[in-house]
């Protein structure tokens, strides 16, 4: 009898980890979709191996749909994450961003031509080259958040608004196109590899920041600057360098989606490239249990967010909503995201369960 | 010490740069005055010494930001190649995408007193009390590209597309393939925009009347990844289509994307039609190497249709009809020749 | 309900995940009479006055207030401030960025429409009697702490209350100022309004009390009238044991001799920074403590910060042993071995989300850098051992520091700041609303430390603690260095003169 009830407190103590993990939410939001999906439609998880026009292997199906755009959303999950809990604010000027890195990029591979025979610069200078500029326009930010303490919202309100039109001042207002095969591999296929590439470069961004995180004091920094500013201060730190530091990270996170994303169609539209897509990626923070007032943060549950979202809009299409009106469902899970986590609910949650327990006992 | 200097001098880099941007792009507004003298300064002025400038024809033109699409961009600079020095004109250009800016930019130029203020609207509305105080300054007043909700006489001409038309022109040929079935995908731009509405209507009115089917109707908002997302969920669901019916070239690009990493042919006499809009050179190209079907024009040269009704008005005669509709194609891949290329695309 | 009693809370029970904070906790208050809540961090006070204030609800146990039928429910603050329960915390809870006019009826007013004349002289008429030095007008965060407290005493004194809860007030007040407040709170008593004081400061529950309602660990000890209660008897209640006299640390204090012929550990010249203070020399020799003494706002902690760097230090020159070293940021003083515990624990010390581990560990990561990052087991090795080292109390290391008392979170600075092994330790106010256990290991461990050659710098408004602990104090005056003390010289009436001044 002791030991059954021994097994029971320890069965719902395992519960309650379970519960109060940051992975749980965007973990249980998955499984709510999944099992969705499971029942209004099985063939959302069939998965088929065919050739693409060039004669390539490729795995095509929903669920690889969603590994394929979610990575680009978990890639800048990871520099939003490090923003939110550096500054207490988000960068909304992500897209914006992406649209001048791409520009950058084809610029560089084109050289003059706005549509090149041959690549005039091997494509690691050109997304090098990308990198340096995206960083530079984090840096920016950064220091308009750190130095000038401005509103991180609104610091990055300005390349939010200017952005697009540097990215079309930099190729000149021209819509260069690259004709180069190899060039589609970053945001479609490799050759002989059946998985969107995508995929891989958000692991390997994933297995960087996982490095970096265990390597560096990046994480105990961040937090410590992102939760008293003051008290760090008075540690040794340096919250203004630290607070940069964020916003490059998201810079280099932007380039390599911009690499994707002019990598899937071999052009850009400067007008609409990565439209929105910092509101997905604030969300896929916010989802992963984030506060997005800064200071403490799970890496791995905004990742995880960032595929849950993808998961959100994929099914959103399988049912043939229309596009224009994603936004409202997301608003939606926003809503019900900020009502679990509001301190109130989650109080009366622990009492629910509290009063659960006492009722296994008696 | 370093440091400081450092972040000091890229914020200013960084400034430098916004400047720069905006100033290729937005030129905004009120104190817009990207005169045309700098694209004439960098033609050679001596030929043919022009009319003193006394004499130029001043015009005002209000567009859109050249940046918004590339039907925009050669629009644009079309317009700047037309109203040059050489060409008898003193040109002031002011962009933006919003109607109460460009409003606030007509009621300037018309202090700056133009002779003609050139047009294209952000919006239908809110342009009568403006054209109004045109009139008064004795300011003639062309349309080009987009309509207004306005009183007829408060404007000389409105030179346009005929969106119903283009999208006619599409199902036509569309109804010409003579397919046994049509499965389409339908993609469509920023809902209730003009561009969306003529060319919507058209398909949804052959699809009620010949018993088309549309596997899906969507709006990609212009945006090819957006058409890439809805397409590869199509093909994930395994239905079957025929026709990609893309209400842009941007649109279309996204799409076949989506068909060619799902290994479904496309273009002449393979698996599936696909129709774009606009004319882009790049999608042209595209026809002549017959990946693609069809791609409708929308002509976005309405400079020289501006510069014969201004030489008609000047020389006094009146203009009969209003609305000039222009001359607008549609292109067939399987006749479509370099020289198309070349000269439509945009 | 007996006639003269006011409150009567009967076997409250509070359960916070892991702890049983109020296990079955009475108590009884009466009109006109002001009664002491005591008891060290951790004893449930300020958990029995958030129950009471309806911040936390309670899992069991029923309140009765005096006009009122049955046991009242209070589920908010609203709900008790409408019942008469006004409180004054020891944090000050007030909106810093309004003024302090619209501090003083914000919440009260009815409907959404104020006359915001009526509310500036109604304000100005309550300051004046209060003798409080702000004008209605002025933005609260511009009037010093002490004044901010009293601001937020004026506020609930004015709300008409039948219950005043003062929790710590005092404990950023200078001696006037604690004075003004002593008398404010008599003249409450003579009105009939009952007062729970919590304090720290065993004097002045003597100076003002009737009553004294002692707990420990979440258990009520029990309810005294003052003269029933010696002073040992209520420490030795309070700690559980027999306290060891306080007298006792003084024997262990030992006169310091400097070694002939020594260089001072740090000396600096003509010190000033940007927070106001006029340029000040200072030295401390090894093993040495020594202490800044003066009233509140004298600057004696603007000038440990501009030691330590942080303040903006505006000149002066800086030695260690002998070595002339720039310290013009924290890290640079970390990097020559000081350590500073600040003033203000909340904002200045702690970081509170983060656990108590990564707060341990916090400065001395800083000085290894960048890319070397403690192991997961070589920082839980270092927090355990200075958990036991100072006896933390906590529930585990993973605990986030902000859910600890007082005491504890101020413990655990002071472990960040040993491990970093500094030469010269500068403790500012390490003994404020921390409770008498914590107050004396504090001490004692100082003057451990100063045996095993570490140089501290020791300040504290408690006058007796200084005396006790340091063997030199420098007074400070109106943000300027006026004297120093040593030897025979060093006993309270000699340093409060030096403080007072003119006696020349």
């Amino acid at each position: 009898m002791q030991t059954n009830e021994a097994k029971k407190s320890s069965a719902s103590s395992f519960f309650m980890k379970i519960v109060k993990n940051q992975c749980f939410i965007p973990l249980a939001t998955l499984l709510l979709l999944a099992v969705f999906n499971l029942i209004a439609d099985p063939s959302f998880f069939k998965i088929s191996l065919g050739y693409n026009s060039a004669g390539n292997p490729v795995l095509s199906g929903f669920l690889i749909t969603i590994l394929d755009s979610g990575s680009e959303l978990a890639i800048l999950a990871i520099g939003m994450t490090l923003v939110t809990a550096a500054t207490g604010g988000q960068d909304i000027s992500v897209g914006a961003a992406i649209a001048i890195s791409g520009s950058v990029l084809l610029r560089v591979l084109c050289g003059t031509n706005s549509r090149p025979e041959t690549l005039q610069a091997p494509i690691i200078v050109a997304f090098l080259v990308s990198c340096v500029v995206a960083m530079l326009f984090g840096a920016f930010n950064g220091v308009l958040v750190a130095y000038f303490k401005i509103q991180p919202m609104i610091a990055t309100l300005i390349l939010y608004t200017a952005g697009r039109s540097i990215a079309a001042w930099i190729n000149n207002n021209e819509l260069p196109v690259i004709s180069e095969p190899s060039f589609t591999y970053f945001g479609e296929f490799i050759p002989g590899i059946p998985i969107p590439t995508p995929f891989f470069i958000a692991v390997a961004c994933m297995i960087i920041i996982g490095i970096v995180l265990k390597v560096t004091n990046l994480k105990l920094f961040t937090q410590a600057v992102g939760i008293n500013e003051s008290s760090s201060r008075l540690n040794g730190l340096n919250p203004a360098f630290i607070k940069v530091l964020s916003f490059v990270i998201l810079g280099l996170c932007v380039a390599v989606v911009g690499l994707i994303k002019v990598s899937r169609i071999s052009t850009i539209n400067y007008s609409v490239i990565a439209k929105d897509i910092e509101m997905d990626a604030i969300l896929a923070v916010a989802l992963g249990g984030n506060a997005l007032s800064g200071g403490k943060f799970n890496m791995a549950a905004s990742i995880i967010g960032a595929y849950v979202i993808q998961f959100l809009t994929t099914t959103l299409y399988k049912f043939n909503v229309q596009s224009d009106a994603l936004p409202a469902y997301k608003a939606i899970v926003v809503i019900l995201l900020v009502v679990i986590s509001a301190p109130t609910v989650r109080e009366a949650f622990s009492s629910m369960t509290k009063k659960l327990k006492v009722k296994e006992v008696a | 010490m370093k440091k400081k200097l450092l972040s000091v001098l890229l914020s200013t880099a960084m400034v430098a740069a916004l400047a720069t941007g905006c100033g290729s792009s937005e030129e905004a507004t009120a104190s817009t005055e990207d005169t045309a003298t700098e694209a004439a300064a960098s033609e050679d002025t001596a030929e043919e010494a022009p009319a003193a400038s006394g004499e130029l024809i001043k015009v005002g033109i209000i567009n859109n930001d050249p940046n918004e699409s590339g039907y925009r961009t050669a629009n644009d600079k079309d317009l700047k190649a037309m109203f040059t020095e050489e060409n008898g004109y003193d040109a002031s250009f002011a962009y933006s995408l919003k109607n109460d800016e460009q409003i606030t930019a007509a009621q300037k130029f018309i202090q700056d007193g133009v002779d003609y203020l050139l047009l294209s609207a952000a919006d239908t509305a809110g342009w009568d009390s403006v054209l109004q105080d045109a009139q008064d300054a004795g300011v003639r007043v062309i349309l080009f590209d987009r309509t207004i909700d306005a009183d007829e006489s408060l404007y000389e001409a409105s030179i346009v597309s005929d969106m119903d038309k283009e999208g006619e022109t599409a199902v036509n040929w569309l109804k010409e393939q003579g397919l046994s079935e049509y499965k389409i995908i339908h993609l469509q731009g920023v809902m209730g925009s003009a561009a969306q509405q003529g060319r919507s209507g058209a398909l949804d009115a052959a699809v009620a009347s010949d018993g088309w089917t549309l596997v899906t109707q969507q709006t990609a908002e212009w945006n090819a990844e957006k058409a890439q997302q809805i397409v590869q969920s199509v093909i994930d669901s395994g239905e079957s289509f025929n026709v990609i019916y893309a209400e842009n070239d941007d649109m279309a690009k996204g799409a076949v994307a989506a068909l060619d990493k799902a290994n479904i042919s496309h273009g002449v006499g393979k698996d599936v039609i696909v129709m774009g809009f606009d004319c882009n050179k790049w999608a042209l190209e595209e026809l002549l190497a017959q990946n693609w079907n069809y791609d409708g024009q929308c002509n976005p040269f309405q400079a020289s249709y501006i510069d014969e009704v201004i030489k008609k008005l000047e020389a006094g005669e009146t203009i009969s009809e209003k609305v000039i509709i222009m001359d607008e194609k549609g292109f067939d891949a399987e006749t479509i020749t370099q020289d198309d290329v070349n000269i439509y695309g945009i | 309900m007996e006639d003269n009693i006011v409150l009567k809370m009967r076997n409250i029970h509070k359960i916070f995940p892991g702890v049983h904070a109020l296990q079955g906790v009475d108590f009884t208050l009466r009109k006109g009479e002001i009664h002491a809540l005591m008891g060290e961090n951790g004893a449930g006070k300020s958990t029995l006055i958030k129950v009471l204030t309806g911040v936390y609800g309670k899992e069991e146990g029923e309140i009765f207030l005096d006009g009122v039928e049955g046991a009242v429910a209070i589920h908010s603050p609203q709900d008790a401030q409408r019942l008469g329960i006004s409180t004054v915390y020891q944090e000050i809870t007030l909106c810093p960025n309004l003024s302090v006019a619209e501090n003083m009826f914000i919440g009260r007013t009815e409907g959404v429409y104020q006359n915001w004349k009526k509310m500036n002289t109604e304000t100005d008429r309550i300051l004046k009697s209060l003798d409080i030095p702000a004008k209605p007008t002025q933005q609260l965060e511009s009037c010093s702490i002490a004044v901010q407290q009293m601001i937020a005493i004026a506020r609930a004194v004015d709300m008409d209350c039948k219950v005043l809860i003062l929790d710590e007030p005092t404990s950023s007040l200078d001696e006037q100022e604690v004075a003004k407040l002593f008398k404010l709170m008599r003249d409450l008593r003579e009105r009939g309004v009952g007062i729970i004081f919590v304090t720290h400061f065993l004097d002045q529950v003597y100076e003002v009390c009737d009553r004294i309602t002692v707990m420990r660990d979440g258990k009520l000890v029990g309810e005294y009238p003052i003269k029933e209660l010696p002073r040992v008897q209520l420490v030795s209640k309070m700690l559980g044991k027999e306290l060891d006299d306080l007298s006792d640390i003084k024997g262990e204090q030992q006169e310091y001799t400097k070694e002939k012929g020594a260089v001072p550990v740090l000396e600096a010249e003509g010190l000033v920074s940007d927070a106001g203070i006029k340029p000040f020399d200072f030295h401390i020799d090894k093993g040495e403590v020594n202490g800044f003494t003066g009233l509140l706002g004298s600057g004696r902690s603007e000038c440990v910060r501009a030691i330590f760097g942080a303040d903006r230090v505006l000149g002066g020159a800086v030695k260690m042993n002998g070595k002339n070293v720039k310290i013009s940021k924290p890290l640079d003083a970390m990097k020559n071995g000081i350590a500073y515990l600040p003033e203000d624990r909340k904002n200045d010390g702690i970081i509170g989300d983060l656990s108590v581990r990564d707060n341990i560990i916090l400065a001395q990561q800083v000085l290894r850098g960048f890319f070397k990052p403690f192991s997961k087991a070589e920082a839980n090795k270092v927090a355990d051992e200075y958990i036991k080292l100072l006896s933390i109390k906590t529930a585990s290391k993973d605990t986030p520091i902000k859910s600890l008392s007082g005491g504890n979170q101020q413990k655990v600075i002071l472990a960040r700041w040993l491990f970093t092994h500094p030469e010269y330790l500068i403790l500012d106010e390490p003994t404020r609303g921390i409770d008498v256990g914590t107050k004396i290991d504090i001490q004692k461990l100082v003057l451990k430390l100063a045996s095993e050659g570490m140089s501290v710098t020791f300040i504290s408004s408690e006058l007796d603690e200084m005396i006790r602990t340091c063997s030199r104090l420098v007074v400070m005056r109106d943000r300027k260095v006026v004297g120093e003390l040593s030897g025979a010289d060093l006993n309270q009436n000699k340093v409060m003169s030096t403080i007072a001044g003119g006696d020349k």
